[in-house]
């Protein structure tokens, strides 16, 4: 028996951190192998890499901070923010930039604002920021899809892109890669062509991005796993992927031929890996449930206003950059009515 | 088609926020009856064994006691009458370890028992109590020292006494038992059922005739069929319902089983009679039959042995202050070291430090769990502010927010989250993956306030007192200067007031120096005539 008296309750506890995070990454697997499947072995070498740095780096801090190192990289944290920033960026990224990402994520996003649950921002989306407006140009070549692409890239020749910057011999850039659906559906509105005529382009696929729509079928296969197992809440993705549909819809139904159909803003970019994987990170995101409707939302229509109307093609990253920020805010307002009182709440 | 039928007529159940399922665990200790524990050689019998004031002995040390005798009488309002609960001599009244989470000691009365035991005389049952006046019942209940047998120990005299100006429509009968492992309801209901409902019968009369319902976990479904077919002989069917209820924990929390029941959300800070209803437990129901209808005193209960650690896992009817080490023992004792010895349940139990306590009024469980049942949460991790916690919190708060506002000792921000409104039920800690003691931090908190409150009433009363000292010192100064100037002025004032006074002065003055001259004069001339 124990000589200290320990306050209830005195059961075992189901839950733990690492397991949470075991299931997210377990939920990942399916719309990361429909990645390797579209994009190549880049996608994995640039995982493998990540996951690497981010746990030493996550273990250098610690040894600098006087922690112990076994319960930080034990929660396999460092883990799922690896594995999220590498899904996110190219699959040719030069290896040095996904090093000096994740260092970034993990030593100044979310060590120097004290560690797990202590950071204001989701690690991975920062750092994937951070390289965007740094290299926008390595972060935006992306490879073209598998059935595009004249030249399969194998997975020698995916290391040697990423390590040394080689292209595999006697094939220039433009044979493997291709501007994303949402890049293209940007660059060619902006010409003045119409949707009918964007949509002839091979990158269209059934409802998305050709190669896309499958990859954000395999997440919402995992979010549909998370839910599932209690991991997160319909809240914060519903909310997200419903403002986003509705704003789309609105604009779809208004103008046509220059507003692409809303299934094209879910299946075509972030947006499912984003509401499912990236908004629902708990240490950034509302915590309340009304906060967390409001929190979806608010994502939703900025991702829909820097499409339609900003500098960048994609915007899930800095949507939820942006909401994080207002996420204490958010909480503060939009505490729930305790029980048995009359509709007061917390004193701001 | 009869189902059908009773799916329409089945009264509407309503839910509260939160909650969690934990396996129950019930099957370890409800398979057999209940068995009578024997009869320990010492008993001892703690003076408070509920909320408010510690009973005040009216026995003598060396005295021989009898069975149901008065060992101390309730002191003040809130308070309850305990009893001997086997003949022998009280041998002590001393400080003794008794259930208490914190492990300290309190009075206790100790009965080296004869073996014999003999009862005491026991005052008339009250057969026909629907004629007698209600404060004579409820004076009766106050004797027989019958408390809130749930976990709460709350007088029941006082419960049962709402007040005149309060009308009680409900009267809810506790029978939901949500804690996992603990079945001593459970077996009560099924062997007593009966007498739970003569006992509730006898509280409805107390309270002007309200409706009762009765709430039962659905887990329990041998429990239910018995108080069903019990009510089915009593003519109380026209006013009192059955209902089985979801199992979720905490159903069985006085203001969550009232939610579930009715609807009605009990107020913060109020009682539930406040909204015209209260609650009890089954447990009390019987032992209010006991009182009443047989003259009995509360001097036994029935206590749930459990746990993976325990050998025989049942329940026992223990007299009030036999030995917990005794009941391990006579359930076989250990099948394996436990890790953990719990009293009460696993959410909202205490661990105790000597198994030798007693059992008293409130002790529903005894629960030995072994390392795989209780194992080491490990040290704390930082939380995720992953919301599990809000989301299962039956009183609708932000465990979050106050375990936060607790650990930075914030004690107005965790008042403003409603910190006084935790249950603590331990929902939160249960969900909680970095398995963070939220409970631990809001008990801390709760005393933190108590603690700061109490300081500043103190250091009001030192305020209130320094300043009387200081008005006092002020009033003595004032008076001391009107004196002295009330003397000056009338020494001033003298002469001008009356020039007789000052005559009549300076006469004796006048008249005291001639005598002064004379007496010199006359020395001066004794002295010329002795040299002569």
């Amino acid at each position: 028996m124990s000589a200290t008296l320990v306050c209830s309750p005195h059961g075992s506890r189901p839950n733990r951190v690492d397991r949470v995070m075991q299931e997210v990454l377990l939920a990942l697997v399916p719309g990361v192998l429909a990645m390797i499947w579209f994009f190549g072995w880049g996608v994995l070498i640039n995982i493998m890499l990540a996951v690497a740095v981010a746990v030493a780096a996550e273990a250098a801090v610690m040894l600098v901070r006087r922690r112990p190192i076994g319960p930080a990289i034990g929660d396999y944290s460092a883990v799922v923010t690896a594995v999220l920033f590498a899904i996110s960026v190219p699959p040719t990224l030069p290896w040095w930039m996904t090093l000096l990402g994740m260092l970034f994520a993990i030593v100044l996003v979310k060590q120097l604002y004290g560690g797990i649950g202590y950071n204001p921002f989701n690690p991975a989306m920062a750092a994937y920021v951070f390289l965007l407006v740094s290299y926008p140009v390595a972060m935006t070549t992306w490879l073209a899809p598998d059935m595009l692409a004249e030249h399969a890239v194998s997975f020698t020749e995916s290391l040697r892109l990423i390590f040394a910057g080689a292209l595999p011999s006697g094939v220039e850039w433009d044979a493997i890669s291709a501007a994303t659906p949402l890049d293209e559906m940007r660059g060619k509105l902006d010409q003045g062509m119409s949707i009918a005529e964007i949509r002839l382009s091979p990158l269209w696929g059934d409802f998305g991005g050709r190669g896309w729509e499958w990859v954000a079928n395999g997440f919402l296969l995992g979010g549909v796993y998370l839910l599932w197992r209690r991991i997160i809440t319909w809240h914060i993705p519903v909310s997200m992927l419903a403002a986003l549909a509705v704003a789309a819809g609105a604009f779809w139904l208004l103008d046509p031929t220059t507003h692409p159909v809303p299934a094209f803003h879910l299946f075509s970019g972030a947006a499912i890996v984003g509401a499912f994987f990236i908004a629902t990170d708990p240490v950034s995101a509302c915590t309340t449930k009304t906060g967390q409707i409001i929190f979806g939302a608010s994502i939703g229509l900025v991702v829909f206003v820097i499409r339609t109307w900003g500098g960048y093609p994609d915007a899930v990253a800095f949507a939820v950059l942006l909401m994080n920020i207002a996420a204490p805010t958010i909480d503060h307002y939009t505490q729930p009515r305790v029980f048995g009182h009359t509709g007061n709440r917390a004193k701001p | 088609m009869a189902s059908i039928l009773s799916l329409l007529r089945r009264e509407r159940l309503w839910t509260f926020h939160g909650g969690i399922h934990v396996p129950d665990e019930k099957a370890l200790s409800n398979g057999r009856a209940v068995e009578t524990m024997p009869l320990p050689k010492r008993l001892v019998i703690p003076l408070q064994q509920h909320i408010g004031a510690t009973a005040r002995p009216v026995v003598k040390v060396g005295e021989r006691v009898l069975k149901g005798q008065l060992l101390a009488q309730a002191e003040g309002y809130v308070s309850a009458c305990i009893h001997a609960s086997s003949s022998g001599t009280l041998v002590a009244i001393e400080p003794r370890p008794v259930p208490h989470p914190s492990g300290l000691s309190a009075l206790c009365a100790v009965i080296e028992t004869d073996g014999e035991d003999t009862w005491a005389e026991l005052p008339e049952p009250m057969t026909r109590y629907a004629q007698l006046d209600t404060s004579e019942i409820r004076e009766r209940i106050r004797w027989a020292g019958v408390v809130g047998l749930g976990g709460a120990s709350f007088p029941t005299s006082v419960k049962l006494n709402p007040g005149p100006d309060q009308r009680i429509r409900t009267l809810i009968i506790n029978g939901a038992e949500c804690e996992p492992y603990i079945t001593c309801d459970d077996l009560l209901m099924r062997e007593r059922a009966g007498d739970i409902l003569a006992g509730a019968r006898i509280m409805h009369h107390l309270l002007g005739d309200p409706r009762i319902l009765i709430g039962i976990e659905d887990n329990k479904p041998e429990a239910f069929e018995a108080m069903r077919f019990a009510l089915a002989e009593t003519d109380m069917r026209g006013y009192t319902e059955i209902r089985s209820i979801p199992t979720l924990y905490p159903s069985g929390g006085e203001k969550q089983l009232i939610r579930i029941l009715t609807g009605a959300e009990v107020p913060t800070h109020a009682i539930p009679a406040r909204i015209g209803i209260v609650c009890q437990n089954v447990g009390s129901a019987a032992a209010v039959a006991d009182a009443v209808l047989e003259g009995r005193p509360l001097i036994s209960r029935i206590v749930t042995v459990t746990g993976r650690a325990i050998d025989e896992p049942r329940n026992l009817e223990v007299r009030i202050g036999t030995p917990v080490s005794d009941l391990i023992a006579h359930c076989g004792g250990y099948r394996e070291r436990p890790r953990k010895l719990v009293c009460g349940g696993p959410m909202m139990g205490f661990e105790i430090a000597h198994p030798t306590i007693p059992v008293t009024k409130p002790a529903n469980c005894v629960l030995a769990l072994t390392e795989v049942e209780a194992p080491d949460p490990g040290p704390a991790l930082a939380c995720i502010r992953c919301g599990r916690c809000a989301e299962v919190c039956p009183a609708k708060l932000l465990p979050q927010q106050l375990y936060w506002h607790a650990r930075a000792k914030d004690l107005d921000r965790v008042q403003d989250y409603n910190l006084f409104d935790c249950i603590e039920c331990g929902c939160c800690a249960q969900v909680c993956p970095s398995h963070i003691p939220l409970v631990q931090y809001y008990r801390y908190a709760k005393n933190e306030v108590w603690a700061r409150e109490e300081d500043k009433r103190k250091a009001e009363l030192a305020r209130m007192r320094h300043e009387s000292k200081q008005a006092r010192l002020e009033r003595q100064e004032r008076e001391r200067k009107a004196r002295l100037r009330q003397k000056k002025e009338s020494l001033e004032a003298g002469p001008g007031k009356s020039q007789t006074d000052q005559d009549a002065k300076k006469a004796a003055i006048e008249a005291a120096k001639q005598r002064a001259a004379a007496k010199k004069a006359a020395a001066a001339k004794a002295e010329e005539t002795d040299d002569a």
